[in-house]
């Protein structure tokens, strides 16, 4: 469990500091997620510690996220103006990216249409 | 505060310590969101009791009434938040895990993600632009197509507004959740791999908890959505972002 704990903070740490030293606007810990999944062939006797770990964590993802959701609060102001294109362009662009994406993948697979 | 209560000054001596401190906030955090978890597995998991919008919409009515500001807040709230980065890191665990299911459908799916998540991102941005709104709601806005943690690092990345990011990415998943039954009826998608790719990609979690209690095989393809997305979408947005403001 601790092994797999310091794991994923080293890899965080990794991925922090390549995306400080390369400048790239990708956030640290995804460059962090990205070489994890590379190295994952590597470590094979973490596996099982880190199914868990990652588990217990993703089980709980939402939690994390609230501190930050309630940040919202600062920015009530804008809200108030600007409600109206953050709530349509939320709408639309959800509604676009489903329907584009069903329709271009069961194209693309040549799928007749399977139940 | 009203002082109509009895031992006011007590009660408010009381308050003033434990306001100050960390672990009030941290408690308030952790148990507020226990409580709409269990709301919303009362509501048989209905996307619209999300217990993070419970959360946040609780936590700011206290704070409000309490005339608590957020920096008070932040000093217990950030030991949860601190694991956000770590959570983003062992979202490699779980695709990993579906890898062999994605290799299967590895180029269609790319493409599909690919042009999903820049239309997605394209009208989003389109929209709070044409409506002339200032660069920090369209770098807000652009990625909220992906998984909270991830959208929030890439609005930081990009001159937005993560608290603001965070809630339309939740706004996101409720709503992708909610309408992609009767959406993908209409359009007459029937491939279960199809609907569970489109709904991963546009509601992050949220969608792909609602695939799962709709088919196995749509949840499946709806968590590697998820995953592949929250890679593509801060790789890319980035990139788009600077075109729009």
């Amino acid at each position: 469990m601790l092994e797999a704990l310091a794991t994923l903070l080293a890899f965080q740490l990794l991925g922090e500091a390549a995306a400080h030293l390369s400048g790239w606007p990708i956030p640290g810990p995804v460059l962090g997620m990205a070489a994890l999944f590379v190295a994952w062939p590597a470590l094979p006797r973490l596996h099982a510690r880190l199914h868990t770990v990652a588990d217990t964590l993703l089980a709980n993802f939402g939690l994390l996220f609230v501190p930050a959701g309630v940040g919202v609060m600062l920015h009530a102001g804008l809200i108030a103006l600007w409600w109206a294109p953050l709530l349509v362009g939320v709408v639309a662009s959800t509604a676009v990216t489903m329907a584009l994406a069903a329709w271009l993948f069961s194209r693309l697979r040549g799928a007749t249409p399977r139940d | 505060m009203t002082d109509a209560v009895a031992p006011a000054g007590a009660v408010r001596a009381l308050w003033v310590y434990l306001g100050a401190s960390p672990l009030l906030w941290l408690l308030l955090t952790v148990g507020v969101y226990a409580v709409a978890l269990r709301l919303q597995r009362a509501l048989q998991g209905s996307p619209w009791a999300n217990p993070v919008l419970l959360s946040v919409a609780t936590l700011v009515a206290v704070l409000a009434a309490t005339g608590t500001p957020y920096a008070t807040y932040f000093d217990g709230a950030q030991f949860v938040h601190f694991l956000l980065g770590t959570a983003t890191v062992a979202l490699a665990v779980p695709l990993r895990r579906q890898w062999a299911e994605v290799k299967a459908a590895l180029a269609p799916a790319a493409i599909t993600l690919i042009a999903g998540n820049v239309a997605g991102a394209l009208v989003a941005m389109g929209i709070v632009r044409l409506w002339g709104a200032p660069r920090e709601l369209i770098a807000s806005i652009a990625p909220r197509g992906v998984t909270a943690p991830v959208a929030m690092a890439v609005a930081e990345r990009v001159g937005g507004l993560p608290s603001l990011t965070a809630v339309l990415v939740i706004a996101s998943g409720i709503l992708g959740a909610t309408m992609a039954t009767p959406l993908l009826n209409v359009l007459h998608v029937r491939d279960w791999a199809a609907r569970g790719l489109a709904v991963g990609m546009a509601a992050h979690g949220i969608g792909t908890a609602r695939a799962f209690q709709v088919h196995p095989v749509a949840g499946t393809f709806a968590g590697v959505a998820m995953a592949v997305s929250t890679l593509l979408t801060s790789a890319l947005v980035p990139w788009l972002v600077p075109l729009f403001t």
